[in-house]
């Protein structure tokens, strides 16, 4: 088993934060007083059904969304509320990565573009924005060649989120989100996907939060598990003690959902 | 064609590219679906599996042409080719009725200013305009009823189901006329896993119940088709390399490029806990300019001089197939899983 222990101080975190929404007749409350924290070169996991609050939390720690109540701190500052030049700078630290890499895209430019595009404010050009580029895209396994001169429809499912994953890169962030990032592609694209991450946790230090309903996938490479239901948190801990003996109901009906390859053929078949 | 529902035979679909070349998606393709089986159709990104079910549902349109390939079903013979469809009016019936089609994001489709209901009247008039609003919704209801699921949802709007209702409630729809098949393009992807289930063991229910005699199910999800599929069939550029019975297909993948697919397989086990899966090198191959011999052996760990020269033939192996040079030299062993791993 992977070793799952930091002591160190949170990159991240969020401390009692709730989001409520306006509906007819009353508010919905999406999130609610959740407190979770990323610590330096991990991976959490966020799970659960659709609506259970996950990517309304991402949207939140993103700054995104601004939050009905509680606090947001990044390298232990509160940056619930920061704006201008301060948020711009939270954001080139805390990057995202979404389920749909097409839609990122302008299909009517070509990858270099964009990539070339997001860094005109941290105003690099010429040779060094294209070496910055190259070492970015060799992070995801692509060369210039694959991706720079291409438009999106070009390339596949897999490469077009790798360059997604490039481009967050290019702002050498501390944080990536990952949200639902992978559950548009195919299995194979998406172990490719998850071993870009492991890979940069494991050489860059990355820390990285990653939404999802696939447990099989939070099993694969996450360090730590939190389960959300109904904007709460209902169980957290390490991977091994979240999906191998998890303590709360909706954690056990999540697991016993979730179709298992040899496990279902045995269910069929009774 | 005893025990057999549908068997449709060397289906060859084209891509009418801008370059003025046409793009094989589907190349030679023969598929069957046993009476009252559930057949699922796997396979990567872009490897065919949509373009095969539009082919066999006859929708086809341009970019897409169905340059050959005929379906047996119900005792009919059905040319599909695209050119046979605008000469002849017979697939209008089929269509729906025959062969019924659930596309990819389907429960997107209903009208935001609809009922329910409404799309139920619209479908059953679709195709008798002397369906009285009374008997479709009398059929719904008591299609509903069958399946135990909640008669209300009739008088609702799609903003007020959930996208694992609205999924059921496409299906049950798009089943109202008893086809005899029914082709099910990646209907659990959008789904988490309660409503995956939720729709699958629907599913179970309808073909048990005899609402259609059979199923095609497509998809990349490999543990839902475990769950789901009596038969599996593997694509891969455009065409079938593996196919035969679930169980034996999963427990003994005869095709590299399936052993790779089932490798890629993340279940939320101790084993998953501890391997390290390297996923399929590379990329599927441009079908425009596809692989000479067998189309996978670029990214084939067991690639071997002849693959490059000549495709390989299908051999079949009690009710197991397979398209594989490796395979011909290894008669019933297993494709060893440890390549894909690091």
């Amino acid at each position: 088993m992977r070793d799952s222990t930091d002591s160190g101080v949170p990159v991240l975190a969020a401390s009692h934060v709730t989001k409520q929404f306006r509906v007819a007749g009353g508010h919905l409350t999406a999130v609610d007083d959740v407190s979770v924290e990323f610590h330096a070169g991990k991976v959490l996991a966020v799970v659960g059904e659709s609506g259970s609050g996950k990517s309304t939390l991402a949207r939140m720690l993103l700054r995104l969304m601004p939050v009905t109540s509680g606090t947001i701190t990044y390298q232990g500052k509160d940056v619930t509320h920061i704006r201008g030049g301060e948020l711009r700078s939270y954001w080139r630290d805390v990057q995202a990565v979404f389920q749909d890499p097409f839609a990122s895209f302008n299909q009517f430019f070509t990858i270099g573009h964009t990539l070339r595009r997001g860094m005109r404010a941290e105003k690099l050009e010429g040779d060094t924005l294209d070496a910055l580029i190259e070492t970015c895209l060799g992070y995801v396994g692509l060369k210039p060649g694959d991706a720079v001169h291409k438009y999106p429809h070009q390339l596949s499912g897999g490469q077009r989120q790798r360059v997604m994953i490039a481009r967050a890169l290019m702002m050498n962030p501390k944080v990536l989100l990952a949200d639902e990032a992978t559950s548009m592609l195919d299995a194979s694209l998406r172990v490719s996907a998850l071993n870009v991450m492991q890979d940069l946790r494991d050489n860059l230090g990355l820390t990285v939060l990653f939404i999802t309903h696939d447990i099989g996938q939070a099993c694969y490479f996450a360090d730590e598990v939190v389960v959300m239901e109904h904007g709460l948190i209902v169980e957290r801990g390490t991977t091994d003690e979240v999906i191998f003996t998890p303590k709360h109901d909706y954690t056990k009906r999540l697991l016993s959902d979730v179709p298992d390859l040899k496990g279902s053929l045995k269910v069929r078949k009774d | 064609m005893s025990g057999i529902l549908m068997r449709a035979s060397n289906v060859t679909a084209v891509y009418a590219a801008a370059t003025g070349q046409d793009v094989p998606a589907v190349d030679n393709v023969t598929v069957e679906v046993p009476e009252g089986k559930i057949l699922g159709l796997a396979g990567e990104s872009g490897c065919g599996k949509t373009t095969l079910g539009n082919a066999l549902a006859m929708i086809a349109n341009p970019p897409l042409y169905v340059v050959a390939g005929k379906m047996e079903i119900d005792d009919h013979e059905i040319d599909l080719s695209t050119l046979a469809r605008n000469s002849n009016e017979v697939h209008r019936g089929y269509r729906g009725a025959t062969v019924s089609l659930l596309p990819q994001g389907a429960m997107n489709a209903i009208s935001p200013t609809l009922r329910i209901r409404d799309l139920v009247v619209d479908v059953m008039r679709a195709h008798d305009r002397n369906t009285t609003k009374a008997d479709a919704l009398d059929r719904a209801t008591d299609r509903l009823k069958m399946l135990e699921m909640p008669v209300r949802v009739l008088d609702q709007y799609a903003h007020q189901l959930s996208g694992g209702m609205k999924q059921r409630m496409v299906t049950v729809i798009s089943t109202l006329l008893n086809p005899a098949l029914l082709i099910a393009d990646e209907p659990t992807s959008a789904l988490d896993v309660s409503s995956q289930k939720a729709l699958i063991e629907m599913l179970l229910a309808m073909v048990e119940k005899r609402i259609m005699r059979g199923v095609i199910f497509i998809t990349h999800d490999l543990p839902v088709l475990s769950m789901v599929t009596d038969r599996l069939a593997i694509m891969y550029a455009g065409k079938i390399v593996e196919a035969g019975p679930t169980e034996e297909l999963v427990n003994n993948a005869r095709h590299p490029y399936t052993s790779a697919l089932l490798s890629s397989v993340l279940d939320p086990t101790e084993e998953t806990r501890t391997k390290h899966v390297l996923g399929i090198p590379g990329s599927p191959p441009n079908l425009g300019n596809p692989p000479t011999g067998c189309r996978f052996h670029p990214r084939c760990a067991f690639a071997m001089p002849e693959c490059s020269l000549k495709e390989p033939q299908f051999l079949h192996e009690r009710d197991h197939s397979v398209a594989c040079w490796w395979a011909n030299d290894h008669a019933f062993e297993t494709v060893p899983m440890e390549v894909n791993e690091a």
